[in-house]
């Protein structure tokens, strides 16, 4: 089990990665919830793999499955799942006012330069 | 306990609500809570400075939960301080956007800014190192929203590099944080103190590695070399209201790596103290050289003052790198004085770039403009703050740094280092300046190109904006003519920050015993190891391995 987890987190990283480094908005965004994906597996074996272990330690349980990664997992989740939102949303956004869908940006309009009877 | 530390968190909070739910279409209303409300927060935040100035570490529970199991806020006086000018910034700032009708150009600007200073706030005070997340999330999240505030397709385009680059280091922080609690099982700073100086030789490298992963989400949000590389675009294409007030964004990673590098991994910690010194030192340096290259070789001046904030972080590493409690005062009275010198210049540049033709903030001979006198009679203080000449803040805090590296190995590099960077950034700022402010032509000039008619853009109100810009200018003022007592209190704040073990017992024995200088020092560590309950909640290492 572990060496499963620990593929799965190493793949979705590598492809999250190398998503993430694409020139266009869409892969990039595919890229960084491929992150949030392995990060989120990554949080919830922190607490190490048990399976059929209660939660809640009680007095005749003979172990228990720490239950805080669970908890930051849950929280992860919905902040990635707010912040894909947000940035598909601006991604939208930007494309749109743009008409192009590429992260980099090009030079700022060039700065009008000093006519050549200008004032020195 | 008092309720008092929650405060500054929870009046934001509420009130962007309420400014979201009820008085969505009301800019007047807006503006009127949110001034009061900010009001209300610096005398929050100022009473709770008066209150941790005696020394005494305030700690909060939240929920009643007793401090490793549950969320504890803790104020001590380097919490209290920051914020407090987060406080005064955001009061400063949101007059700026009112008097300029910034806040009328998008929807929800002052919903955006509390939500924004609710995370800022939570991110000083909280004693929880996913809590430190959750704040950052909460800051971040509202500082999008606020950097595409009016739209633009530049200004879209550069706030999804920014929102991506953000992304990324969020997963990183969620990396880093999952190392550190699979080798700890706790992410109570406080608790985290202990348990990482007691680590077993085998975690060693793990930790190492989580210290390391920590340092890299801490170096983006402070744009510290070679992480810097959403910030200029950001920063020259964000609204400037918006970008006077990143000016303490960048201040969160800062005081992050500072609480973190001098409570959990600590300067004499075996396990990273020989990791984070010289990368941060090194990454500074580097820093304060790009920095200043770009404010040399750009041709805007919201460049400028983007590349300036560069370099200034990069003082502000050089300084902190050292984790002395000299340093770290230089450091604390730098960053005070960086962020307030910041924002003047953002909202000068932005000043400049209303009432100029073509809204252009570049290096071109264009037209005067309105109050251009007073204009750049403002620019040319912030660009003394900013490089750091006579009489104001920026020569008392580089001075005040030149000092404290005195005695450390390779203080003749840093020297050299902040000193010719120094005189470059000189020439940059003189060039912007001489640019903007001496080279005009006559309005009436016809144009060259196009046969529009030259119009320069009407003199936009003025009252409420230059009060923000002239009270963050009496701010630097202020911080230069009592530089003694502000060292004063910043040295009590270092002090207090590098005497570890109040901060510890203060968190770990609970809110009945507040105050690490009360009672034995050291004994509420030891304490909390002997606690009946540790056997049951002991870390999920030592529970697995059977």
């Amino acid at each position: 089990m572990e060496l499963l987890m620990a593929s799965a987190i190493g793949v979705l990283t590598a492809g999250g990665m190398y998503l993430v480094l694409r020139l266009r908005s869409f892969p990039v965004i595919l890229g960084v919830s491929l992150l949030s994906y392995a990060v989120n597996l990554f949080l919830f074996s922190s607490g190490r793999l048990v399976v059929n272990m209660p939660p809640i330690l009680t007095d005749d349980a003979t172990g228990y499955t720490d239950p805080l990664p669970q908890a930051l997992v849950l929280t992860a989740i919905v902040i990635s799942f707010g912040m894909s939102a947000v940035v598909v949303m601006l991604a939208l956004g930007a494309y749109l006012s743009s008409r192009t869908d590429e992260i980099d940006m090009d030079d700022p309009d060039p700065v009008p330069e000093a006519e050549p009877g200008a004032i020195e | 306990m008092t309720h008092w530390i929650i405060a500054p968190i929870v009046l934001p909070a509420v009130l962007a609500a309420v400014i979201v739910m009820s008085m969505r279409h009301h800019v007047l209303l807006q503006r009127i809570f949110s001034i009061a409300g900010l009001t209300a927060l610096i005398a929050i935040a100022a009473g709770l400075a008066v209150q941790s100035s005696g020394g005494t570490i305030e700690v909060y529970d939240l929920g009643n939960w007793p401090a490793p199991f549950g969320i504890v806020l803790v104020l001590d006086r380097l919490s209290a301080m920051m914020v407090l000018l987060t406080a005064v910034l955001a009061l400063v700032v949101t007059l700026y956007a009112t008097g300029t009708d910034w806040d009328r150009r998008g929807n929800h600007f002052h919903a955006l800014m509390q939500f924004q200073v609710m995370g800022i706030m939570g991110a000083f005070l909280t004693g929880d190192i996913f809590n430190l997340f959750v704040f950052f999330e909460i800051l971040l999240i509202a500082s999008y929203g606020l950097m595409i505030h009016a739209g633009g397709t530049r200004r879209l385009r550069a706030g999804l590099q920014y929102v991506v680059f953000n992304l990324l280091g969020s997963t990183l922080f969620l990396f880093a944080l999952g190392t550190i609690y699979a080798t700890t099982g706790t992410l109570n700073m406080a608790d985290l103190a202990v348990r990482v100086a007691e680590i077993p030789e085998s975690d060693i490298a793990l930790i190492r590695i989580g210290a390391v992963l920590l340092l890299t989400v801490f170096a983006i949000k402070a744009a510290l070399l070679p992480l810097h590389f959403w910030l200029p675009e950001t920063y020259a294409e964000a609204p400037a209201p918006v970008t006077a007030l990143f000016a303490v964004m960048t201040k969160v990673g800062a005081y992050s790596i500072l609480r973190v590098y001098t409570l959990i991994f600590g300067p004499d910690l075996r396990a990273t103290a020989d990791v984070v010194t010289p990368l941060l030192m090194g990454a500074a340096l580097i820093t304060i050289i790009i920095g200043m290259i770009g404010v040399l070789g750009t041709n805007r001046l919201g460049r400028l003052a983007a590349f300036s904030v560069i370099a200034s972080m990069g003082t502000v590493f050089v300084a902190m790198s050292s984790f002395t409690p000299e340093t770290t005062s230089a450091t604390l009275y730098y960053i005070l004085h960086s962020t307030l010198a910041t924002a003047l210049l953002f909202l000068t540049v932005d000043m400049v770039r209303e009432r100029r033709q073509g809204s252009s903030d570049g290096y071109a001979t264009l037209p005067a403009f309105h109050q251009q006198g007073l204009i750049a009679a403002l620019f040319f203080a912030a660009a003394i703050a900013m490089v750091g000449m006579p009489p104001l803040s920026g020569f008392v805090g580089k001075l005040l740094i030149l000092k404290a590296v005195w005695p450390l190995p390779g203080a003749a590099a840093i020297w050299a280092v902040i000193l010719i960077t120094s005189l470059v950034a000189i020439v940059g700022f003189g060039q912007g300046g001489s640019a903007v402010f001496w080279k005009t032509r006559p309005a009436d000039e016809e144009p060259s190109d196009e046969n529009a008619p030259v119009e320069t853009p009407p003199a936009p109100k003025q009252g409420l904006a230059f009060t923000a810009a002239f009270s963050l200018l009496a701010g630097i003022i202020l911080l230069t003519v009592f530089a003694g007592p502000v060292m004063g209190y910043l040295n009590a704040t270092s002090a207090q920050l590098y005497e570890r073990q109040g901060y510890i017992s203060a968190v770990l024995t609970g809110p009945d015993r507040i105050g690490g200088d009360k009672g034995d020092k050291g004994h509420g560590a030891d304490a909390y190891g002997d606690t009946d309950g540790h056997g049951v909640t002991d870390t999920p290492a030592a529970e697995k391995e059977h």
